[in-house]
């Protein structure tokens, strides 16, 4: 199960976040409670040259420390402060997140050609592979991923998440299967600028780990969802693929269908095919993508979860209810049902 | 001093009152295991190799066989076979010769194994309703694609990709000579890989005219005594493999006895008829692996960068080191043999004795080609033991891209594993060169016989997959979160990088 929405305003027009907390609540059918988030581009203007690290804390004693002292040898903490939250009757603080805003020092990474991304993706891995009782859940620029266990409107609640305004929001109502009402395993998963949320379950998860960690990504989550991130900012990032032919790799057409192609098309799909095959994945899934400029909804290539899309005015809606979309834009204009596999974009006008 | 007579391996009995003195198993039984005195039929079991030759054929099934019917006093340590084997070394003097694979008891790691399917979570894919996709190319694939993007927002393709052999199933033909076997076992192959859409490798043993139409479904092989090695052959073949070692006997050579090197075997190696031919340990150019390098660009060279080329080895400790270093040399794939691998013939001291099983071999190769960066340089073949489809699934889910099989589609036309291939007198006309032994394989037929096979397994491999809730093959290939090990010790568990049942 699990439902997932995300909206972008092409005009980068800031929406706060309470038409999405009332969209998310409206699948409640598709969660259990025990794990809800959001994520907001453009909530840090005032910090947007800085990597915004949200991290949770088991205490804030020994964890925190070790934590500040990585960052201070890779770089400099400009400003930090514990994420204000509003106790909710029914759910447990079980960790306290605290805000970093980070300048990483790119003399650290010289030999790069992206040093602050791989200074803030090694800290990152470290953090989250190495030091107990800590986990980033959120690192890119002018934006935040807020979430924990709980039904949306009770995670919303506890972050007051109307007092936060993006161009970009995703959000995700879980029924977790994985990982039990454990913080870390809510949606969204985000590293740099990438954020996902996830309905369904990776079942090439085993080959998409095995090669997102040859190149030197560290699953740490014990979910499959996080494997997207990472091979989008693979693809993206690292390989410079255009964000749709990404998703061609994520989620490649037939041979049946590629073999019908003409020939420019069809050498390009079996080249996406046989360079990116391990990136591939299987089994039943939508997902949307969010990045600094764009989102980006797919399916499996059989569609075995449900995408609906909308657009209306300045704003392209996907989701996994048509009756989520509406309401956060009861006057929509325009839905459409993506075929499997195909790339659903939103971008910002620049 | 004379050792004696040994216990019979075999009896082999006829029941009277079912026999109709046909005769059928004189004929057959190209051992003289059977005679007619006095209008009776007569067994002399101490010929038999228990090649059931002469039981396929009765039509009254009046033949009885039993195995050991008088054995040695049992001993855990001195075995009946460790004897015997002692007996006739003292009596010879010589190396212990022995066909088809490894016969020691070693647990079969694929058999402690076993496949994930879905349950409610994740629906389970139906292959006869949903596309299922098996289609496999082997090669060298680019680690990254570059793009030029135009102004318009066109994509254009700036990466080149190396010629890859296209398969539409994992399974493929392993390679075993012309000499090895029949003419009418090679026909038979190579008509069922090109029905299949796969491929099938020459051997060491050069290609035959009337394999010539199945060319582009052949792999040639390169190996160290160059058998049958010129530039036509070269050029004839999708691909070209250089055999460095075999599964069955790593570190030797091989040896096809001058019986087998009739008139046509002859032509086709380019040596004499009835010599022995001899093919060294190591390639006497390949003493190193910048030497192997030289040798695989040579070979694309002298066929224009057109044909893959794949490099052979036997799975030994070291596999993972070696693989690394094909890797990095030009060749488009790695052929893994394990020791449970066949042969026409080896010394069973190394068929025995020699080298690792392939689930570990390949488990260790994509851990260090992927460990390197360097997995998409090499496709992995896996062969050596491959039994079924099932460990077909698993050596994928291990890290393989494709299998070889060789033992596996000789039983499918009608071989029955008695193990004697070396004495040119397969009474199924498979690994022999006698023309009336030939004549028993009926290519029409075995090629049918093979094809259904390669089908059959093919169908299972998609069931598999789909209750594995995967519909393409890329998304099972090194997909070892679906395998988990039963009654495996920990070493083991972290060398295949595998959970256990239940984790």
């Amino acid at each position: 199960m699990c439902g997932i929405i995300g909206v972008i305003d092409r005009n980068q027009e800031l929406m706060d976040g309470s038409n999405i907390r009332n969209a998310l609540a409206v699948m409640d059918e598709r969660g259990s409670g025990e794990g809800s988030g959001y994520v907001a581009y453009g909530v840090y203007p005032d910090y947007a040259d800085l990597y915004a690290l949200h991290i949770f804390y088991d205490t804030i004693i020994e964890p925190k420390e070790q934590v500040e002292e990585l960052l201070e040898n890779w770089g400099m903490i400009e400003e930090d402060e514990e994420i204000p939250t509003y106790e909710q009757s029914r759910m447990e603080k079980a960790h306290i997140p605290w805000r970093y805003f980070f300048r990483p020092n790119r003399k650290l990474m010289s030999q790069s050609s992206t040093p602050d991304d791989d200074i803030v993706t090694h800290i990152v891995m470290t953090i989250n592979t190495s030091i107990q009782g800590a986990l980033v859940f959120s690192s890119g620029k002018n934006l935040g991923v807020f979430k924990a266990s709980g039904w949306p409107k009770e995670v919303a609640d506890f972050y007051r998440i109307e007092d936060y305004e993006g161009y970009i929001w995703l959000a995700h109502n879980r029924y977790p299967t994985n990982t039990s009402g454990w913080w870390g395993g809510a949606h969204p998963f985000n590293l740099l600028n990438w954020s996902v949320v996830h309905n369904g379950e990776i079942t090439s998860y085993g080959t998409n780990k095995r090669y997102i960690e040859s190149f030197g990504y560290r699953c740490s989550m014990f979910t499959d969802t996080e494997v997207v991130a990472y091979q989008m900012d693979l693809l993206v990032r690292q390989h410079n693929l255009p964000l749709h032919l990404a998703v061609r790799a994520l989620a490649p057409p037939f041979w049946d269908e590629i073999d019908r192609m003409d020939e420019k098309n069809r050498d390009l799909n079996r080249a996406i095919r046989l360079t990116y095959g391990s990136a591939m994945m299987n089994g039943p899934f939508a997902i949307v993508v969010a990045t600094q400029d764009a989102i980006v909804g797919f399916s499996d290539r059989i569609k075995l979860r449900p995408l609906v899309a909308g657009t209306h005015e300045d704003r392209l809606y996907i989701s996994s209810e048509e009756a989520a979309i509406r309401t956060m834009e009861p006057a929509i204009s325009h839905i459409t049902m993506p075929k499997a596999g195909e790339p659903v974009i939103g971008r910002v006008i620049t | 001093m004379s050792i004696g007579a040994r216990p019979m391996r075999f009896l082999v009995t006829i029941d009277p009152d079912q026999c109709m003195l046909c005769g059928r198993c004189i004929e057959n039984c190209p051992y003289g295991t059977f005679r007619m005195e006095n209008n009776k039929i007569k067994v002399y079991s101490r010929n038999c190799v228990a090649c059931h030759r002469c039981i396929s054929q009765c039509p009254r099934d009046a033949i009885s066989l039993i195995e050991r019917p008088v054995d040695y006093r049992s001993h855990p340590v001195w075995t009946a076979k460790t004897r015997e084997d002692i007996y006739n070394q003292a009596e010879t003097g010589r190396i212990l010769l022995g066909g088809m694979g490894n016969t020691i008891d070693y647990p079969i790691i694929f058999d402690r194994m076993v496949l994930d399917a879905c349950q409610v979570t994740n629906p389970s894919i139906d292959p006869l309703r949903e596309p299922m996709e098996l289609r496999t190319y082997i090669g060298k694939k680019p680690k990254k694609l570059d793009f030029l993007v135009n102004e318009a927002g066109d994509v254009d393709l700036k990466t080149e990709l190396v010629p890859n052999l296209q398969i539409e199933t994992p399974i493929m033909i392993g390679h075993m000579s012309y000499g090895a076997i029949s003419l009418n076992a090679h026909i038979s192959l190579a008509r069922a890989a090109t029905a299949s859409g796969t491929f099938m490798g020459t051997g060491e043993g050069g290609l035959h005219e009337a394999i010539y139409p199945y060319q582009k479904n052949m792999i040639v092989q390169v190996a160290s005594g160059r058998f049958g090695v010129n530039i036509d052959y070269l050029n004839r073949g999708a691909a070209i493999e250089i055999k460095i070692g075999q599964g069955a006997k790593p570190g030797i050579g091989g040896h096809l006895p001058g019986e087998k090197v009739c008139q046509d075997v002859s032509c086709t190696r380019m040596i004499p008829e009835g010599s022995d031919a001899i093919s060294p340990a190591p390639h006497h150019d390949i003493y190193s692996i910048e030497d192997l390098k030289q040798l695989v660009r040579s070979l694309k060279e002298a066929t224009e960068w057109k044909k893959p080329v794949f490099v052979k080895i036997a799975a030994v400790h070291n596999v993972a080191a070696i693989a690394a270093g094909i890797a990095r040399s030009s060749a488009d794939a790695v052929v893994i043999d394990g020791f449970k691998g066949g042969t026409g013939a080896a010394p069973t001291v190394f068929r025995d004795n020699v080298g690792i099983p392939i689930e570990t071999a390949v488990a260790a190769v994509d851990a260090k080609l992927r460990y390197q960066g360097v997995r998409n340089e090499v496709s992995i073949i896996a062969s050596g033991g491959i039994r079924n489809s099932a460990d077909v699934t698993k050596i994928i889910a291990l890290g393989a891209d494709a299998v070889y099989i060789g033992t596996a589609a000789l039983i499918a036309m009608g071989c029955r594993v008695c193990g004697t291939c070396y004495r040119n007198l397969c009474p199924y006309g498979i690994a022999t060169q006698r023309p009336d032994l030939v004549a028993r394989l009926n290519p029409d037929e075995a090629s049918v016989n093979v094809e259904n096979l390669i089908h059959a397994w093919t169908l299972e491999i998609s069931e598999l997959m789909g209750a594995a809730g995967i519909n393409s093959i890329e998304s099972l290939r090194g997909n070892r979160d679906r395998l988990r090990g039963y009654m495996l010790d920990q070493t083991m568990l972290d060398v295949l990088d595998i959970k256990p049942v239940g984790a």
